[in-house]
């Protein structure tokens, strides 16, 4: 079977309904959804706590190996985003489950370690390497409607 | 009749106007230019085929995951490309398919500050920057 249709497949197998109560509130800063969105899916800030998003915003210039960098005003603009509406301030939907993984004092920077997200992500190595999905951040190559908070 | 001599009159400018180019990016390409020539007096302006050779070279000193400018952006600068390393759909760089492209210094500084460190290993010089566009103005 093609990778694709197996990452189709697994899909269906794995979630045949998304209840209403699934949705993560998608992002809808247009400095975040631009900025974040220029290399990658602007990520919901509910999969992380505030104090993670602190973290990743104060590091930019070595931003998962990656030059990310942004001048002053836009990095702030997006982290105070980001915090307001993290996993730990009434996060909501599908990432409610993500935080019950978050140690107090943790401060985690990768969505994709999450035990939450592992579980729900055990696939076959054919999978992981179909050139339309590239990395375990890639949440719009099976999850069509990711990037409107919809895991389906 | 004065009417359809207008007419006649905007048709026929408008592949002039199609070449004609971008303020935004002329404007960027002059400054590129104006740069080579202060770091070396004898640079004799830019050029589209150095702009090629760049985009499609095979570098060392980046990330192995963009030895070339073509692992996200394709061989084929009107197609869409993907990152490489994120897998996010990139638009073409071409500016006959994306007339946007390259039309805002800002967004230009900073997506030459990341993929020339990414590709290259290193900052892309004022020459090859203009050179780039110049080659993809022309694409």
């Amino acid at each position: 079977m093609r990778p694709g249709l197996l990452c189709a497949a697994l899909l269906l197998l794995a979630s045949p309904a998304l209840a209403d109560d699934e949705r993560v509130r998608p992002v809808t800063d247009p400095v975040v959804r631009k900025e974040c969105g220029a290399c990658h899916m602007a990520f919901q800030p509910a999969f992380l706590p505030a104090r993670s998003w602190d973290r990743l915003m104060a590091g930019l210039s070595d931003h998962f190996g990656e030059e990310a960098s942004l001048p002053a005003d836009k990095t702030e603009i997006i982290r105070a985003y980001l915090t307001a509406n993290a996993g730990d301030k009434g996060g909501q939907g599908e990432a409610r489950k993500f935080m019950r993984w978050v140690a107090p004092q943790g401060m985690p920077l990768r969505i994709t370690e999450n035990p939450a997200f592992l579980r729900k992500h055990r696939f076959p190595d054919a999978v992981w390497k179909d050139p339309k999905v590239v990395t375990r951040s890639n949440c719009p190559a099976c999850h069509g409607r990711a990037d409107q908070g919809l895991y389906e | 009749m004065r009417r359809s001599i207008l007419l006649a009159g905007a048709i026929a400018l408008l592949p002039v106007l199609a070449l004609a180019g971008d303020p935004g990016r002329d404007a960027i390409l002059s400054d590129y230019a104006a740069q080579a020539r202060r770091l070396d007096p004898a640079f004799t302006g830019l050029s589209a085929q150095r702009g090629e050779t760049l985009f499609r070279t095979k570098w060392n000193g980046g990330d192995p995951r963009t030895p070339s400018c073509t692992a996200c952006h394709t061989a084929d600068p009107r197609q869409p490309g993907q990152n490489a390393k994120t897998g996010r759909p990139i638009d073409p760089v071409a500016v006959s398919v994306n007339p946007r492209r390259f039309t805002d210094k800002a967004e230009v500084e900073k997506q030459f500050g990341r993929d020339c460190k990414s590709v290259l290993g290193r900052d892309c010089t004022p020459a090859e920057k203009g050179d780039y566009i110049s080659f993809m103005a022309g694409q």
